[in-house]
């Protein structure tokens, strides 16, 4: 059976192909669109902490022997905490000042990040192997799925809708939301908004780590891995709306299948027809898909 | 901009003033060799900082074994793969500094706009990095040397002994710029001029991370053969995929430009069996071995082949000052043209008047994980190419120099 002259096995492995792809988007989208939201910083070493998290594991695991499910809890820790030092350090003292002091300060760091691994590590990269539990694939009539991509949706989404709940859905997010609104009267309340400031972008990065984790595996550990992914994420979040948390995963995974299905049907365009979406969705809606505008 | 300045200064001014020898003609007292090479980027670990130690290493064992009586100095830069910034960087060097020769060059891009900076300023270029053939075809010209390899001896060496070995089907992934095209234009003709036949191909955007949509197509398409048409993450990012997957070892894969960098960035889990051509493999013989070791004692890593092409040119041209007792251009070129270049890394290697050096290709294969009996022990040697197959002849030439 075929559609538009596609075998209909071939289309089917391209838009679960398209899925996995969306799921990192999700999950990279979402830490921008906290940091955006909560802290009104354009966090542009996201991507650079995305690669830290890949090389921690893979650091702990061939220098300390730290397997990969360790890793996956520790790595985005330790990078979090290196957001935790950035965020307490550098960027509280930017938040009075306009957006774009923000994005140039984290843009710096972004290649600061960038050089130490490049010149410690190299260019060519690292290989992370799969987990023993995870490797190998299954065969589901239409394509082989290596079991290790299927686990990183179920991860993936499993860590993005519970952080929707824990923002949308619990008390710790409701003081997080009403100290964006206004923090004066939180504070007056009793609340430490600073205390949650730093909290939030620490969760940000280490969800960007924790999206490394999952990548290294996938990927070579490489430390430009996370400035080819960054620029694509950005326009992800445009999309959905800045700073809407629900938004920017719905469309981490729709466009992932968006790209899936051009990688079928018309290769060349598959870099830019997230752009091209881009363009359209800000001259129709301005505010994103799901943003207030 | 990273600019890194060290000289290397011989000891020759005393000698020469001992020797009563004829004092050589050099312009500005010394012979100075500018490294122009990616030391941040893409390229930076087969080309880079060890391109820089093979220079050095080349001036040193020089100054060591021949006894030059003229003084050699080294300068380096990094030319972040971007041709205007390596024009300007080669045209201060030669205004300012008085440097004689431009050397390494990786990326097609730099190595065309320095090739111009040169010709016009009458000074020599040494090309070890860049991979392109039109560098000795249209753009040729009489004060470049082409040294180590190019696209053409790699994807004819790869793609004939894969076909002839029985891999007639082939699709080809290959990355969507010139290059990348130009890589499988080559590759393709010589596929079917091996009795094979190419199935399909499919074009990636460049630089790609997630390879595994095409790797599906190719997988659909029945081809016995994948040829990666690509280069650096491309290329080890779609190796890695295709194992995860389960393409490979059904469907081979033949990388049409890999440098053993690559091999061991990803290991030899994913990559064995798998065909490449190479101009230089460290534990090919004594001599490479000793060399490679050297430099590994150093670097910390092997060689690969542009570093030990690099240290091979540079002693060659050195050689060519010293025996021309002087370094003007075209004297230099026409000495570099007519001495046979034999050291560990070619044997009869010679400089032809399209500035292409021919030499020995080898066709190796990926070692599988228990044959790799120590470090860096990535490839068996399945045939060596003679020079005179390796390369484009010189009737296919379309250099302009090249009078038929």
């Amino acid at each position: 059976m075929e559609i538009f002259g596609i075998p209909t096995a071939l289309l089917g492995s391209q838009l679960l192909v398209g899925l996995i792809n969306g799921s990192f988007y999700a999950i990279l989208s979402l830490g921008l669109a906290i940091i955006f939201g909560l802290l009104n910083i354009i966090n542009f070493a996201h991507g650079a902490q995305y690669m830290m998290g890949a090389f921690v594991a893979w650091i702990a695991l061939t220098r300390f022997g730290i397997n990969y499910w360790v890793s996956l809890i520790a790595a985005p820790l330790i990078v979090g905490i290196v957001g935790v030092l950035i965020e307490r350090l550098m960027l509280r003292r930017l938040y009075k000042l306009d957006h774009l002091y923000g994005l140039l300060l984290t843009f710096g760091l972004a290649l600061i990040f960038e050089g130490i691994f490049r010149d410690q590590f190299g260019i060519s990269g690292e290989s992370y192997e799969v987990p023993e539990l995870l490797s190998g694939g299954v065969n589901l009539g239409f394509m082989f799925l290596p079991i290790y991509r299927g686990w990183v949706i179920i991860a993936s989404l499993t860590v993005c809708f519970g952080t929707w709940y824990m923002i949308e859905r619990t008390k710790l997010g409701a003081y997080l939301r009403a100290g964006t609104e206004n923090s004066q009267i939180v504070q007056a309340l009793g609340i430490n908004v600073p205390l949650l400031i730093t909290f939030t972008y620490g969760y940000g990065v280490a969800l960007a780590a924790f999206a490394g984790v999952l990548a290294a595996p996938i990927f070579q550990v490489n430390p430009l891995m996370g400035s080819n992914l960054i620029i694509v994420v950005f326009a992800v979040v445009v999309i959905g709306g800045m700073g809407s948390i629900m938004g920017s995963i719905l469309t981490g995974l729709g466009l992932g299948l968006i790209e899936g299905l051009t990688k079928v049907f018309y290769p060349e365009a598959s870099s830019v027809v997230v752009f091209v979406i881009m363009v359209i969705v800000l001259l129709v809606r301005p505010a994103g898909l799901f943003g207030k505008s | 901009m990273q600019l890194k300045k060290f000289t290397t200064t011989a000891c020759a001014a005393a000698l020469a003033a001992l020797s009563f020898g004829a004092q050589a003609q050099i312009s500005g007292g010394s012979v100075k060799i500018g490294v122009l090479t990616d030391l941040s980027g893409t390229y930076s670990d087969l080309a880079g900082s060890g391109a820089v130690l093979a220079t050095k290493m080349a001036i040193d064992d020089f100054i060591a074994n021949e006894k030059p009586n003229f003084k050699i100095e080294m300068v380096t830069a990094d030319h972040q793969n971007k041709a205007d910034i390596a024009s300007n960087k080669a045209r201060e060097w030669i205004e300012r500094e008085n440097v004689d020769t431009v050397t390494e060059l990786v990326t097609t891009s730099t190595a065309l706009a320095v090739m111009k900076v040169a010709k016009e300023k009458d000074r020599v270029v040494i090309m070890n990095g860049p991979a392109s053939t039109p560098i000795t075809n249209e753009q040729c010209n009489d004060v470049s040397v082409h040294y180590t390899y190019d696209t053409y001896a790699l994807a004819n060496g790869t793609a004939r002994a894969v076909t002839q070995q029985g891999g007639k089907n082939w699709f080809f992934l290959t990355a969507d710029y010139a290059f990348g095209q130009a890589l499988e234009k080559d590759a393709a003709a010589v596929v079917v001029a091996n009795g094979g036949k190419v199935v399909g191909s499919v074009r990636h955007p460049f630089p790609g991370s997630d390879f595994s949509s095409f790797l599906l197509k190719a997988q659909a398409s029945g081809a016995q053969v994948i040829g990666l048409a690509n280069a650096g993450a491309d290329t080890t990012n779609a190796i890695k995929q295709a194992a995860e997957f389960g393409i490979t070892p059904k469907q081979s894969l033949a990388g049409l430009l890999m440098f053993i960098t690559d091999i061991h960035s990803l290991g030899l889990k994913p990559t064995q069996g798998m065909f490449l051509t190479t101009g230089f493999y460290w534990d090919r013989t004594d001599e490479t071995r000793a060399w490679s070791k050297r430099f590994f004692d150093k670097q910390k890593k092997m060689p690969t082949m542009v570093q030990a092409g690099q240290y091979s040119s540079i002693y060659h041209y050195l050689k060519a000052v010293k025996a021309a007792g002087t370094d003007d251009t075209t004297k230099v070129m026409a000495m570099m043209r007519k001495t046979p270049i034999n050291d560990f890394f070619a044997k009869g290697g010679q400089i032809r008047d399209d500035g292409r050096m021919v030499h020995d290709m080898y066709l190796v294969q990926v070692k599988k994980p228990a044959d790799s009996k120590y470090p860096w022990d990535y490839y068996t040697i399945k045939a060596t190419i003679p020079a005179a197959e390796a390369f484009q002849s010189l009737a296919q030439s379309r250099c302009p120099l090249i009078k038929k």
